[in-house]
Formats: structure tokens, C-alpha cells, sequence
């Protein structure tokens, strides 16, 4: 295929691409060294009122808004450098706090409390991914034959539903005197209170992410068994390796590739957890990072949105999904290079 | 064919793997199950404590609302005859009067049909025929599972979902459309390329489709919500705020879908042999003509595949709608969240239950419909690498 034929084929998806995914990167690392600000002015004016005799006058200072001719609000864009990002990370409380092993004193800074739940989220929840996917795939490729297809239908529901409304249903089993909030309680015989604790919402969260990421993992995985070679699975089984063996030393070799690729696909999304926040409504304890710019996104109550701050934390996110990936990448590249793909 | 001796599990593997796989589906299913079961009852019993109450729902039942054994049984048959119809004589009718040969034309009018059958015996035609009966029969009439629609009609006709739904509709079917359009000439063109640019092109396309989206959204919010003023020196003053339109939404949602999109199509694509566009080159076509006339008509599992991602990404959706719409153009995922924040009785409740699971809905159809090529969809960009 000559370059320009495949240039005109790629062309409209690329132009898409840097268009609403390369530009807004360029004007998010700008717009995280600027603030606009409406502009205001002190003006000196003096009031009068009637009053008997003479006017009674006061002359007082007070604030507005600068207009201009169009009776519009007239707003500057000034260059702060890493002010915003100063903002966001409070580097000397930061520090101060970290000085004191005040483990408390940094987690009230909300970067950091964001990056912590993120982090610990994303990392927990990847075994836990993994795992299930291949307990389920192995436990159905033994299964009979003739229910299979309805435990894929079953299994792909979690998967599919919108995640917000996924997290929403399981939140509303523990909400109140919700029916699982009744059998813990009837269970410990302790009045229980699953979504007011930081440490049980967390692991709720988890858990969630786990039910909706599972399925994936399995279908993958199962997939990957339908391939295995039998010839294989045959002379270990000749060589006396046991039910374990062969899965440790032929099944998991197979499909390692696989693994790698559901292990890559988790860490993306789950490191943009953002759905369960709003679904368990986990604000007040827990918050993530793309929910943290989300928030700085949202109009506050004067109906003002903190573009600035939030353009410095998208990009703090965005290092951070970089400096996980780059590993991978690089493993990438160099199949690449020795001419796998 | 049998298995080998050595290879069969022993019975106390078989039964724990069997007991696994049974606590799986339970736990898989149970959440959806259970917002269904409490979306038809009324408060007090959709939130009792209780999980009998909550299924066979006393308090609605003391309402006048809930089906007896006849309703039941009759409802069941119903039900049977309806699956029965739809796996056993629709395709057949739709393969003979498919109009111009055109399958999935039929499809969608057999489907728009067979709904409205639906929705007219269950809603239409039952009720009122059950009502007469339960009557006649006197104890074997009355009610012992409690259910009410009232949910449904307070949320979709008095709270206006139905607006939320066919804005949904416009994005979904909006990003659809172009993302496969743009992204089967893309996937088409990086399959047969083989370069490293092509190869360059993926990788990008890979770190692009890491990017957290609200690191997007920062970027698109104040060109949007500005861009009258920034596009009228080009466009003068046709210039469109962009903010809270659909079409921008649309285009937001594209683009982020693109990388996955090029990707999984790149896979499909490389499993059509070469040798059928090359052949198409030889009588002459270009290579537009071959990717339309050829390789087209062979890809349709593919393209099917692609776009229920597709769909599901820009049904599913909630950061990028959130933020970027207006009241008016809401769709149906940022308004439920907004319910369900606004919940301040058990009444909003349910009714925000009734709202997620009118939104589930269409997702559980288009599981039972699509089974096969969701699976082939989440393994294709696996397997291929």
C-alpha cells in the first residue's frame, strides 16, 4: 500500500484524534500555568441621602466587577507558572506534615488523599482481577458443555452494566437496613454501618470493581484455554505432573500473554476509577483522582469552575498513568523490534 | 470424545468447582436480580430489611397491586410462546421478507414490531383480561406477589426520562455511526500497511486510549464553552457554543473511543486473507473500491462487534456527558445520577431504582442478542495482540 493511500485511509481518524484528544492535551498543560480571573476594581463613591437640613454623605470604597462597553465582565489571563500546581499539592503542608509522620496531616490534602486511594485501588484490585478471571475460566472450561453458554450470559452482566449503576445496585444492598446490612447485623449482632466506615466503603468499592472487571478477565482467559494445546497437557500428564503442575508449568506459560494483556487493559481503566465514587457517594472519605478534577471541573455554588487547578491535576494524572505504563511500553517496543508484530 | 482417565478431576474437585461456579453466578447476578425485584414494589417493602418482604412485598400487595396464580401462570405461558416466537419463527420471517434482500433493515422493523407486540399483550391486553378474571375466581384471584408499575410511569412520564432516553439515543446512535465509519477506513489502512508508521500509529493510539478522560474534558470545557466567540472571526456569526450540544458530545465521545476502535478493527481486518483485496486490485478496483466491494461484505461480524463497544461506551458514559451537556440535552446516565442525588424520600428512591433499571434494560437484550460477538469482540484484540 502506497504512503498516500494509507494516509488517506488513516486520515479522518487522525485528524479526530488530534483534534479532541492531542489538542486538549496541549491546552490543558497551558491553561495549568494560567488563570483567567474576572478583573476587579476598587472605586471610591460617595452616597448620598436626604436628610434634614443638609445631605448626609459617605464616601465608601467598595469592589466590582471591571465591565466593558458590552456591559460584559472583563476577565485577564495572567501566566502563574506552578502556582496552580502549588495549589493542589500544598507542598510546605505536604512536607511539614510528612516531617511529623503525620500520616493524618497529609491525607487531608485532597491530591494526595486522591492519589492514595487510586494508587491502593488500582494495585489491590489487579490480582484480584486476574485471579477470579482465571478461577472462573478454569472452573467453566470443566463445567458440561451444554451450560456453558448461559454461565457466559450470567457472567457477562456485571460486565456490561454501566458502571455507575452497577456500583449503585450493590450500594443499595448495604444502604440503611438494606437486606445485606440486616444479615451482617443478624450475623455479628453489632449495629453495623457498611457505607459510614472509610476502610468497609473502600473494600466495597473493590469488591465492585472486581464484579464488573471479572467477567472480562474470564472471557479472555477462557478463551486462551479453547487454545491450549492438548499434546502438551498429554506428556506432562505422562510425566507424572499433577492437576497443579500443569496448570503452573503448561496452562499459565500459554496463556501468560493474555494475562499481560488483561493485567494492561485493569490498570487503565481502573486507575481512571471515578464511577464508584459517585455511585457508593463516597465523597466525603474517599476520592480518586479523576474524580478529584471532575470536582475542580463541576461549577462551585458562585457558579465558578476552577479550570486553572483543574488542568494541573488532569496533568498530575496524566504523569502518573505514564510512569505506569512506560514499562509496559517498553516491552512493547522491543518485541516490536525483534519482529513479533 | 471421552476423556482420559488421568486427565478427569476427582469428585471433590468437580463439586468445588461446580459450588464455585454456582457462588459466581449468584454474586454476578444477585445485585442486578435484586434492583429489578424491588423497582416493582412500593417503598416500605422495596427498602424492608427483610429480603422475603422485599420479594413478595406485603405492603403492596395490600395496595390491591400484585399478580395472583393465574396471573402468574398465564403470563409464564405468554412469555414462552413470545421467546419461543423469537428464536424459532422471526428469523425465518425476516430472512423471506427482508425488503431488497436487506437483513438488517428486516431486522430493525422485525425488532421495532415485535417490541410493540410486547409492550401491547403484556401492558395493553393483559391487565384489563386478568382483572375480569382474578375477579371471577374470587381466592384463587387474589394477589400474593406484590407489584406495581407506578415507579416506571412517575419516573419515565411525569419526571420526563423519556427526554434522557431519546437524547441517549441521539449521542449512541451519533457516535456509532461515525466511529465506525472513521474507524473501519482507519483500522482498514493500518492492517494492510504494515509500516512503522502504522505500527506508531497503534502505540499512540494505545497511550491515548490510557488517558484518564477528564484530563480531556479539562481541555475541551473552556474552548467550549467560549468557542462562539472564538470561532466567529472564521465562521462569523454562525460560530456555535459548543458547550451542551449533542454533535459536540458526539465528537468527544469518537475520539475517545477511536484508539479501542482502530485497534479491535485492525484485528478483524487481519484475519480477511490479503489475497481477496489483492484479487479485487487485479480486476482493477482501487483500493477504496476493494476495501468497499470486498472486503466490506466480509466484515460485517466485525463491524457488528466493533460498534456494540461502540455503543455500550457512549450509552455508558458518565464523566464526558456530565460536564459537557446542558440540563436540556441530558442523557440518561448523568440524569439518574442526579435522582439519585436527589433522593430525599423512599419514593425518590425507587423511583431512581425503577430509572437504573430502565437504563439495564436494553443492556440485558442486547446480551441475550449479541452473546457471541461480545465474546468474540473482548478476545479479539487479546488474542491477536
Amino acid at each position: 500500500m502506497k504512503f498516500r493511500v494509507f494516509a488517506a485511509f488513516v486520515a479522518p481518524s487522525l485528524l479526530l484524534m488530534l483534534l479532541f484528544i492531542a489538542a486538549p492535551l496541549v491546552s490543558v498543560l497551558w491553561q495549568s500555568f494560567h488563570v483567567t480571573q474576572v478583573e476587579f476594581e476598587t472605586v471610591e463613591t460617595e452616597v448620598c441621602t436626604p436628610g434634614f437640613i443638609t445631605q448626609t454623605c459617605q464616601t465608601e470604597t467598595r469592589t466590582r466587577p471591571v465591565l466593558d462597553e458590552d456591559g460584559k465582565m472583563v476577565s485577564t489571563t495572567s501566566f502563574v507558572g506552578l502556582g496552580s500546581y502549588r495549589k493542589l499539592l500544598e507542598p510546605d503542608r505536604f512536607v511539614r506534615a510528612l516531617g511529623d509522620l503525620n500520616w493524618r496531616g497529609v491525607m487531608v490534602i485532597d491530591f494526595w488523599k486522591a492519589l492514595r486511594f487510586t494508587l491502593a485501588f488500582t494495585l489491590f484490585t489487579l490480582p484480584l482481577v486476574v485471579g477470579m478471571g482465571l478461577l472462573i475460566a478454569l472452573a467453566v472450561n470443566s463445567a458440561a458443555k451444554s451450560i456453558r453458554g448461559q454461565i457466559i450470559f450470567v457472567s457477562l452482566l456485571p460486565f456490561i452494566i454501566t458502571p455507575v449503576i452497577g456500583a449503585i445496585s450493590i450500594r443499595w444492598l448495604f444502604v440503611g437496613d438494606g437486606i445485606l446490612t440486616a444479615l451482617l447485623e443478624w450475623i455479628l449482632e453489632t449495629d453495623i454501618a457498611v457505607l459510614a466506615n472509610p476502610w468497609s466503603l473502600e473494600f466495597l468499592m473493590m469488591f465492585y470493581r472486581v464484579w464488573h472487571v471479572a467477567p472480562f478477565a474470564f472471557v479472555v482467559f477462557y478463551a486462551g484455554l479453547q487454545t491450549v494445546n492438548n499434546d502438551a497437557i498429554e506428556s506432562a500428564v505422562i510425566d507424572g505432573a499433577s492437576r497443579f503442575e500443569r496448570l503452573r508449568y503448561v496452562v499459565i506459560p500459554h496463556i501468560m500473554p493474555l494475562i499481560v494483556f488483561v493485567a494492561l487493559i485493569h490498570l487503565m481503566d481502573a486507575y481512571r476509577a471515578f464511577e464508584e465514587i459517585i455511585g457508593f457517594s463516597s465523597q466525603a472519605h474517599l476520592i480518586s483522582l479523576q474524580w478529584l478534577t471532575y470536582d475542580l471541573l463541576t461549577p462551585d455554588d458562585s457558579g465558578n469552575r476552577a479550570i486553572s487547578r483543574a488542568s494541573a491535576s488532569a496533568m498530575l494524572t496524566m504523569i502518573g498513568i505514564v510512569v505506569i505504563l512506560v514499562p509496559l511500553l517498553g516491552k512493547t517496543w522491543r518485541d516490536h523490534k525483534a519482529g513479533s508484530i | 470424545m471421552a476423556v482420559a482417565r488421568a486427565m478427569r478431576m476427582s469428585p471433590q474437585l468437580r463439586l468445588a468447582s461446580g459450588a464455585f461456579i454456582l457462588v459466581w453466578c449468584v454474586i454476578a447476578a444477585f445485585p442486578i436480580f435484586w434492583i429489578a425485584v424491588m423497582s416493582f414494589k412500593a417503598p416500605i417493602d422495596a427498602f424492608a430489611s427483610n429480603p422475603l418482604h422485599v420479594i413478595f412485598g406485603p405492603v403492596t400487595r395490600m395496595g390491591g397491586k400484585g399478580l395472583s396464580v393465574p396471573d402468574i401462570l398465564i403470563g409464564l405461558a405468554l412469555l414462552w410462546v413470545f421467546i419461543r416466537f423469537a428464536t424459532r419463527r422471526l428469523p425465518v420471517l425476516v430472512r423471506r421478507y427482508s425488503p431488497f434482500g436487506n437483513i438488517l433493515v428486516g431486522w430493525l422493523a422485525a425488532a421495532l414490531f415485535y417490541f410493540a407486540a410486547f409492550v401491547l399483550v403484556f401492558f395493553g391486553l393483559l391487565p384489563p383480561v386478568m382483572g375480569a378474571l382474578n375477579g371471577l375466581l374470587g381466592t384463587l384471584g387474589e394477589p400474593i406477589i406484590g407489584l406495581t408499575l407506578e415507579h416506571y410511569i412517575s419516573i419515565w412520564i411525569e419526571d420526563g426520562f423519556h427526554r434522557n432516553f431519546l437524547n441517549s439515543m441521539i449521542v449512541t446512535t451519533g457516535v456509532v455511526a461515525v466511529s465506525l465509519t472513521v474507524g473501519t477506513l482507519a483500522g482498514y489502512g493500518i492492517a494492510r500497511s504494515g509500516s512503522h508508521l502504522a505500527f506508531w500509529i497503534l502505540i499512540i493510539a494505545l497511550v491515548f486510549r490510557a488517558l484518564p478522560h477528564s484530563v480531556l474534558v479539562a481541555g475541551y470545557l473552556p474552548v467550549f464553552i467560549n468557542s462562539a466567540e472564538i470561532l466567529r472571526p472564521i465562521l462569523g456569526e454562525l460560530a456555535p457554543t459548543l458547550y451542551g450540544k449533542p454533535f459536540a458530545v458526539i465528537a468527544v465521545l469518537v475520539a475517545i473511543n477511536q484508539p479501542f476502535t482502530i485497534w479491535m478493527l485492525r484485528s478483524f481486518f487481519q484475519n480477511i486473507p490479503q489475497d481477496l483485496d489483492e484479487a479485487a486490485r487485479v480486476d482493477g478496483c482501487t483500493h477504496f473500491q476493494a476495501f468497499r466491494w470486498v472486503i466490506m461484505p466480509v466484515m460485517w461480524p466485525g463491524v457488528i462487534t466493533t460498534g456494540l463497544f461502540s455503543f455500550l461506551l457512549a450509552y455508558n458514559d458518565l464523566l464526558v456527558t456530565s460536564l459537557l451537556l446542558d440540563a436540556q440535552n441530558q442523557t440518561m446516565v448523568p440524569a439518574i445520577a442526579g435522582f439519585f442525588n436527589r433522593e430525599t424520600t423512599t419514593t425518590d428512591q425507587v423511583e431512581a431504582v425503577a430509572a437504573a433499571v430502565s437504563i439495564t434494560a436494553p443492556l440485558f437484550l442486547l446480551i441475550m442478542v449479541f452473546q457471541r460477538q461480545i465474546v468474540s469482540g473482548l478476545t479479539a484484540g487479546a488474542v491477536k495482540g
